[in-house]
């Protein structure tokens, strides 16, 4: 699924990522831990295709890093979910999830069962981004992968800025994507939450993975 | 790719509609700086050799499409600006979207909303200005194409400036420079069009239609490239 071999990666001639070396297998549910500046969200837009390879080797679904046409393929198939919300605050919930269903040539019938599992159905869905809580925006950028149904899941603080029943949720969507088959890498400060979702937890500092720890080992699996 | 312009282009529209932006900001911008035209050139100044035209009538054509390249600038920049704020634009990348639909998707929606402010703004110099009309026709043929040549330039040099820090000023300086053909040919199409004779004004519609085919061409080849290092 991943497969990065000394990976580096410049950002404005600063290497975020300074040789990474990962390997990630189907169905896994990697945990990235690391200081801020660790290289953890480089590393995630480097898996989604959006950052560039600028030394050593890799492959993201079978799909060469280094080659732009095969890049333009891995973005297709991943789904990022970032500290931007991905979405345009002038239009409403509904608007939102329609476009980029119909962007991502994703049906846009799915849409309405969607929204109603995130808890976006009812009144909130003629809303406005801009007048949504930063929580509730958190859940339709989740709705807008939920969508695109992606082969790998990449989640950049999944659970910041949600409540509880927020942070539960997207627990739930992790484990469902896993069961249908995606793989996720999850970048998370929020060790105590997401070890209880981790196959395997890999350690960054300084733009290079410094270890790694296998969740299962820990008696924690996914269920 | 038309399938993708499509999607574009009303998602673009949708948001115009949605923030009222054009009618709201971009067309009274325009009308102030038709109006500041007018008070700063005299209505009283006649133009020797003009059947006594006022230098005001006589200068509209160039005043209205100065104008009109001002409020271009406005919405080629908001229309980026949507996709700056929040990572729209890997969003796009991720989606897969055809570059070259993303670019005539996002050049119509300019061009549709250029096309209504141009709609009052030239109503505005007919009254302010007062120029006489010869030809409803050319005039209607230049406004189309001069549009088209704006958005078109306007939207590969807006692209190339949303990936930018300073893209706020840098839109204008990278545009106006490029569009200049179409401010010189537009106008002496105008001239044609309110004052005759018409002959050279279609000779200069035809010099629009072949600067909006080529940066239509330039756009579509290199959108892609564009927003792969945006």
């Amino acid at each position: 699924m991943v497969n990065l071999s000394g990976a580096i990666s410049l950002i404005g001639g600063f290497p975020a990522l300074a040789g990474v070396d990962l390997t990630v297998a189907d169905g896994e549910i990697v945990v990235l831990r690391g200081p801020n500046g660790a290289g953890k969200s480089t590393l995630l837009r480097l898996c989604a295709g959006l950052a560039h390879l600028n030394g050593g080797t890799g492959t993201i679904l079978g799909h060469d890093l280094s080659s732009r046409e095969q890049r333009r393929r891995i973005r297709r198939e991943t789904g990022l979910l970032a500290h931007q919300t991905f979405l345009y605050d002038e239009l409403t919930v509904e608007d939102n999830l329609i476009f980029w269903a119909r962007a991502n040539r994703a049906d846009p019938s799915t849409v309405e069962p969607i929204l109603d599992r995130l808890d976006l159905g009812g009144r909130l869905r003629t809303v406005k981004i801009s007048a949504l809580s930063a929580g509730q925006r958190r859940r339709a950028s989740v709705a807008v992968m939920v969508c695109r149904r992606p082969k790998l899941w990449l989640l950049d603080e999944p659970h910041a800025g949600l409540d509880q029943t927020g942070r539960d949720f997207i627990d739930d969507i992790v484990r469902h994507a896993v069961r249908f088959g995606a793989t996720v890498i999850i970048a998370s400060h929020d060790h105590e939450r997401v070890s209880n979702l981790a196959t395997r937890t890999v350690h960054l500092v300084g733009g290079m993975v410094t270890g790694a720890e296998d969740g299962r080992e820990e008696g924690q699996n996914v269920s | 790719m038309f399938r993708d312009a499509w999607l574009m282009a009303s998602k673009d529209l949708r948001i115009e509609w949605a923030t009222r932006v054009g009618m709201g900001q971009i067309l009274p911008f325009g009308g102030l700086v038709l109006i500041l035209f007018g008070l700063a050139i005299s209505p009283d100044l006649a133009v020797a050799g003009s059947d006594g035209r006022s230098l005001l009538a006589q200068a509209a054509p160039g005043l209205f499409w100065i104008t009109v390249l001002l409020a271009s600038l406005l919405a080629l920049g908001r229309s980026f600006a949507v996709e700056s704020a929040d990572g729209n634009l890997d969003a796009l990348k991720m989606a897969g979207l055809d570059p070259a639909g993303i670019f005539l998707g996002k050049s119509a929606a300019v061009a549709i909303q250029l096309l209504a402010l141009q709609v009052v703004l030239g109503l505005g110099a007919f009254v302010l200005y007062g120029p006489p009309l010869t030809d409803l026709v050319l005039l209607l043929v230049v406004v189309i194409l001069a549009t088209l040549g704006i958005t078109a330039a306007g939207t590969v040099y807006a692209a190339v400036a949303s990936g930018l820090r300073v893209r706020d000023t840098m839109v204008p300086l990278l545009v106006l420079p490029v569009v200049a053909p179409v401010l010189l040919a537009a106008t002496k199409a105008t001239e044609a069009a309110v004052f005759g004779p018409l002959e050279n004004g279609w000779s200069w519609a035809m010099l629009l239609g072949v600067f909006a085919l080529l940066y239509a061409g330039v756009g579509m080849l290199a959108f892609g490239p564009i927003m792969e290092e945006s």
